[in-house]
């Protein structure tokens, strides 16, 4: 009975009262409301009430728990590394076609040299190399061992360019000369500053202090994006003077790629008469192409095969992790399987599964009986050997553990016992741990009381008196049970294998610890995927499958036996 | 009631059956001194004869008979093989003594119905024999672990010195070690700092959001209820992995409030289900009569509610408690080395450096949660007494 609907009938006594012989009005509550209104009022609040009592909770869990996952399963397709590192390289690099079988143009190489320079300066062409090289083996050493020469080449022009004239040399001379005279051209300075601010994912602040004019922009684009590079880097990141210091090689090598194109003749701006002279004296300047620097840095270089890897995960999202996870590859000629010898993912889950299974079947082979005797004793007994059960579940996971290694290991317990009894010579020692086996028994012993707890609380509700009355009918013993009893507890079983076979597939500790190689699960490989090696990506995408595979489970837990009746102790 | 009789059987089926006993630990002595099937025919006639010699003579005077077979027992096993052995004398002797008279006065059929078949009668104790060796495995690693924290040396198994029962064999320099070892106390005060945390966000949270949930009238329930119990669904690595993924994002990782905000989050379902358990036998009706009398909704609260619903509240922030005491694999991606709790000094000292001061770190949690376990227990009697629930 609700509160609300004590109203109900005074209202309708009075409103008889009132109008007798008309059509009767709407209910009204003590307030004059209609009743219809007043409930529906009373209802809403209710429920508002209701969900403000959850509402604190409801937000504490989506953003401690439930953000966490869905940033991990973000990272499963993220792959911003590429575009965000190499940008100008990927956007160049779209109208190449891997199928020819030749390196990419020119253009091509220049803008990577741009690129690659400004990642080396900021360390992150490093991170990019150890991502590819997920992809393509040896890629990361390229990107390290020519992150290291890229000085060379600009170093090699700023000699010829020194004597031409000595002040190329020199920063104070360059900033003038970027920075120019007229309408200034704020824009590249930004643009770039938002390429540095992708790439390091590092909030920026602060005032560059450089912007050059908007007419050597035009006349000298290459070099003023290289110094724009230095400039903002140096200014943001160093904290230092743009105008007092040197800038980076490549400016040298933007400015000889530049005036290989620009007519400096008209130009009237700081310096034009520096720019003019190394302009005329050009063709006694030794260039190199930058195709075939990077050759020298690394003969790899111009070959079409990196440069397809690196355009198949130049988009932000890939599959290519998901893709790894399953032992397959995105590959420029589409998702192929993995080289034999590299598959190790689909067996790992294999694993899993197959262990989980051993585990959920001996825990029903030893739960049953258990549980029967605890269902069928008198209560006082059965509440004594409760406690046997209760004790290893309430138990620290980590103290069993142990237990389970003091047990099984080659001079453990168990391993003496048997020398004692002279069933095993001192000699040749049963190993159990470190495989398969020690796992399988750790586990189900420690996963034994969510199997007899649900089974238990079935069998305690299925009466005795069906046996019996089975049995008085003529059925055997093994009939009554089989064709009576066992259908009952089925549901109890149900419960108990799911909620089993849930904990253990996604179990970590304790296949850690006693699984040795051969006995871990798929989680150790997430978690040597976060801790040891790194490839973030490829952990999140194998927790990504586990988690869709526990979700299932999770689902068909609900459908049979209802969260709400999950119970504690 | 059951009807059940019990007659005394004649002397060879006793002696008969405890000379198969007699077998069976014949066959263990017999191939630990070099061959097994004379050690299976010596405790044959050696435990039948026995067995019949004391139910011929001694069939009235069962108590003389037993410690007889007592005292005979520890004798031998003394004169052969000293204390160790004169304890497993102990246990054989009255193991035997009470089977022998149990068989002999046909008291073994108390237990089942008159009508039973000697095969019933004999599956009916193979099978308790079988659960209780289940229940054996249960327990046994739980108990291997007690004494073998007591050990002197350094060793994960039991030295000789123990077998014989000698003090030297003895110490509890693995205790000394824990308590004056500063890894150790670190990570005991770390666990300490962050557990009781943890516990009191789950709780307040958890418990508000019980008594939203345990409304006539929740939108969306089912999926609420999904978000909510999911940490516990979860593979804890999963968890772990995400978490370590955001809360470096957002800067939490490797700080004291990411480890507790972490086992909060886990600790939350249960403190839902046990909550909600017990406010399913709320009388609401109470809380009306209460806000009839003119009580504000927080003294309805604190007054009414609140001191009736404790028990569920108690017993929810216990598993919380222990869940974060317990965890583990989270604390290990989310914390840093200045977090370092207890389970992760144990999990460091069994992955590595072996040694036995994990069993004494053991032992003590084995204890402190058998406390724990009494308490809970307590509390659920209390809460189905106060709700009129129990049968007694």
């Amino acid at each position: 009975m609700s509160d609300t609907t004590q109203t109900g009938p005074i209202d309708m006594g009075s409103s008889a009262g009132n109008g007798k012989g008309d059509k009767p009005g709407p209910m009204l509550a003590a307030d004059g409301r209609p009743l219809k209104r007043s409930l529906n009022r009373a209802l809403r609040r209710q429920k508002l009430r209701a969900l403000a009592l959850i509402a604190p909770l409801l937000i504490f869990v989506l953003l401690t728990f439930i953000a966490p996952i869905a940033d991990m399963l973000f990272r499963s397709v993220e792959n911003d590394i590429v575009s965000n590192t190499l940008p100008s390289t990927t956007e160049a690099l779209e109208g190449w076609d891997h199928t020819t079988g030749e390196a990419p143009s020119e253009a091509v190489f220049e803008d990577f040299y741009f690129d690659l320079f400004l990642a080396s300066e900021a360390k992150e062409h490093t991170k990019l190399g150890t991502r590819l090289n997920y992809e393509k083996t040896g890629v990361s050493s390229m990107f390290r061992s020519t992150g290291r020469g890229l000085d060379d080449i600009g170093d090699d022009y700023l000699d010829q360019l020194e004597v031409i004239d000595k002040r190329w040399g020199d920063g104070a001379f360059w900033y003038a000369l970027m920075s120019g005279t007229g309408t200034p051209a704020p824009e590249v300075v930004k643009a770039r500053r938002k390429v540095l601010t992708r790439m390091s994912g590092d909030v920026l602040t602060g005032d560059v202090g450089f912007a050059p004019s908007n007419a050597i922009a035009t006349l000298l684009p290459t070099t003023v994006r290289a110094y724009s590079d230095f400039a903002v880097y140096t200014a943001l990141v160093d904290g230092k003077d743009v105008a007092k210091r040197d800038p980076w090689e490549s400016v040298y090598v933007g400015l000889i790629l530049d005036l290989n194109k620009a007519d400096v003749s008209g130009y009237t701006g700081p310096e034009a008469d520096a720019l003019k002279a190394v302009k005329a004296a050009l063709p006694e300047i030794k260039q190199v192409s930058l195709q075939s620097f990077f050759q020298s840095e690394d003969k790899d270089w111009v070959d079409p095969s990196v440069w397809a890897t690196i355009q198949t995960y130049s988009p932000k999202y890939t599959s290519g992790y998901f893709l790894n996870a399953i032992d397959m590859q995105l590959t420029p000629d589409g998702i192929q399987m993995r080289p034999e010898n590299e598959q190790i993912y689909i067996m790992l889950f294999k694993r899993t599964l197959f262990m989980s299974m051993m585990i959920m079947g001996s825990c029903i082979l030893l739960g049953y009986p258990v549980a029967w005797l605890l269902a069928n004793l008198p209560s006082k007994s059965a509440n004594l050997l409760m406690i046997l059960v209760l004790l290893p579940f309430w138990t620290s996971l980590l103290v069993r553990t142990s237990a389970w290694k003091v047990m099984l290991q080659q001079q453990g317990v168990i391993n003496d016992v048997l020398v004692w009894l002279g069933l095993v010579s001192d000699g040749d020692r049963l190993v159990m741990i470190n495989n398969q086996f020690g796992t399988i028994v750790a586990m189900t012993h420690i996963l034994l009381p969510f199997m007899i707890l649900p089974l238990y609380s079935v069998m305690q509700t299925i009466p005795p008196t069906y046996l019996r009355a089975a049995k008085s009918l003529g059925a055997t013993n093994w009939t009554a049970f089989w064709r009576v009893y066992f259908p009952q507890s089925i549901p109890g079983i149900g419960a108990g294998s799911i909620l089993v076979f849930i904990l253990s597939i996604g179990y970590y500790i304790t296949p850690e610890i006693v699984g040795g190689t051969t006995g871990t699960f798929i989680s150790n490989r997430i978690a040597y995927h976060i801790s040891s090696s790194l490839n973030w990506g490829l952990g999140a995408a194998l927790g990504a499958i586990l988690l869709a595979c526990v979700l299932i489970l999770y689902w068909a837990y609900d459908r049979i036996v209802g969260i709400d009746n999950v119970k504690l102790g | 009631m059951t009807l059940t009789v019990s007659q005394p059987k004649p002397v060879s089926f006793a002696a008969g059956v405890v000379a198969a006993f007699g077998a069976f630990f014949g066959l263990f002595i017999g191939t630990s001194q070099g061959s097994g099937l004379i050690g299976i025919l010596g405790g044959a006639i050696l435990m039948g004869a026995l067995a019949f010699a004391a139910v011929t003579f001694l069939r009235d005077q069962e108590k003389l008979a037993k410690w007889g077979f007592f005292v005979l027992f520890i004798a031998v096993g003394y004169l052969l093989s000293g204390i160790p052995g004169g304890v497993m004398g102990a246990l054989m002797g009255y193991f035997f003594g009470h089977i022998t008279f149990w068989l002999a006065s046909g008291r073994y059929r108390m237990s089942v119905p008159p009508y039973a078949t000697p095969g019933q009668v004999l599956w009916h104790y193979a099978f308790r024999t079988i659960a209780g060796a289940i229940l054996v495995f249960l327990i046994t690693p739980i108990l291997v672990v007690m004494p073998l924290s007591f050990n002197a040396e350094n060793f994960f198994t039991f030295t000789p010195e123990m077998l014989n029962f000698d003090p030297a064999g003895y110490s509890l320099r693995h205790y000394r070690d824990f308590f004056t070892n500063s890894d150790w106390q670190q990570a005991l005060w770390n666990s300490v700092r962050i557990a009781p945390v943890a516990t009191l966000l789950s709780v307040s949270f958890g418990t508000l959001a019980a008594i939203g949930l345990s409304q006539p009238h929740v939108p969306f329930r089912q999926t609420i209820m999904a978000i909510l119990i999911s940490p516990m669904i979860v593979p804890l690595i999963i968890s772990a992995a995400g978490m370590y993924f955001f809360y470096s994002r957002i800067g939490l990782q490797g700080t004291y409030l990411g480890v507790v905000l972490a086992h909060a989050a886990l600790g939350i379902p249960f403190v839902i289900i046990t909550v909600t358990a017990t406010l399913v036998g709320f009388d609401r009706s109470l809380v009306r009569a209460a806000a009839n009398m003119g009580a504000n909704p927080l003294t309805t609260f604190f007054r009414i509610q609140m001191p009736l619903i404790l028990p569920g509240v108690i017993s929810g922030a216990l598993f919380a408690f222990i869940t974060s005491f317990d965890e583990v694999v989270v604390v290990l991606f989310v914390g840093s080395a200045g977090q370092k709790t207890l389970p992760w000094q144990m999990f460091i000292g069994l992955r590595e450096q072996i040694s036995p001061t994990i069993l004494a770190v053991a032992t003590i949690l084995v204890v402190v949660s058998i406390a724990l376990l009494t308490t809970v227990e307590m509390l659920r009697r209390r809460s189905e007494r106060m709700r009129g629930i129990s049968q007694s």
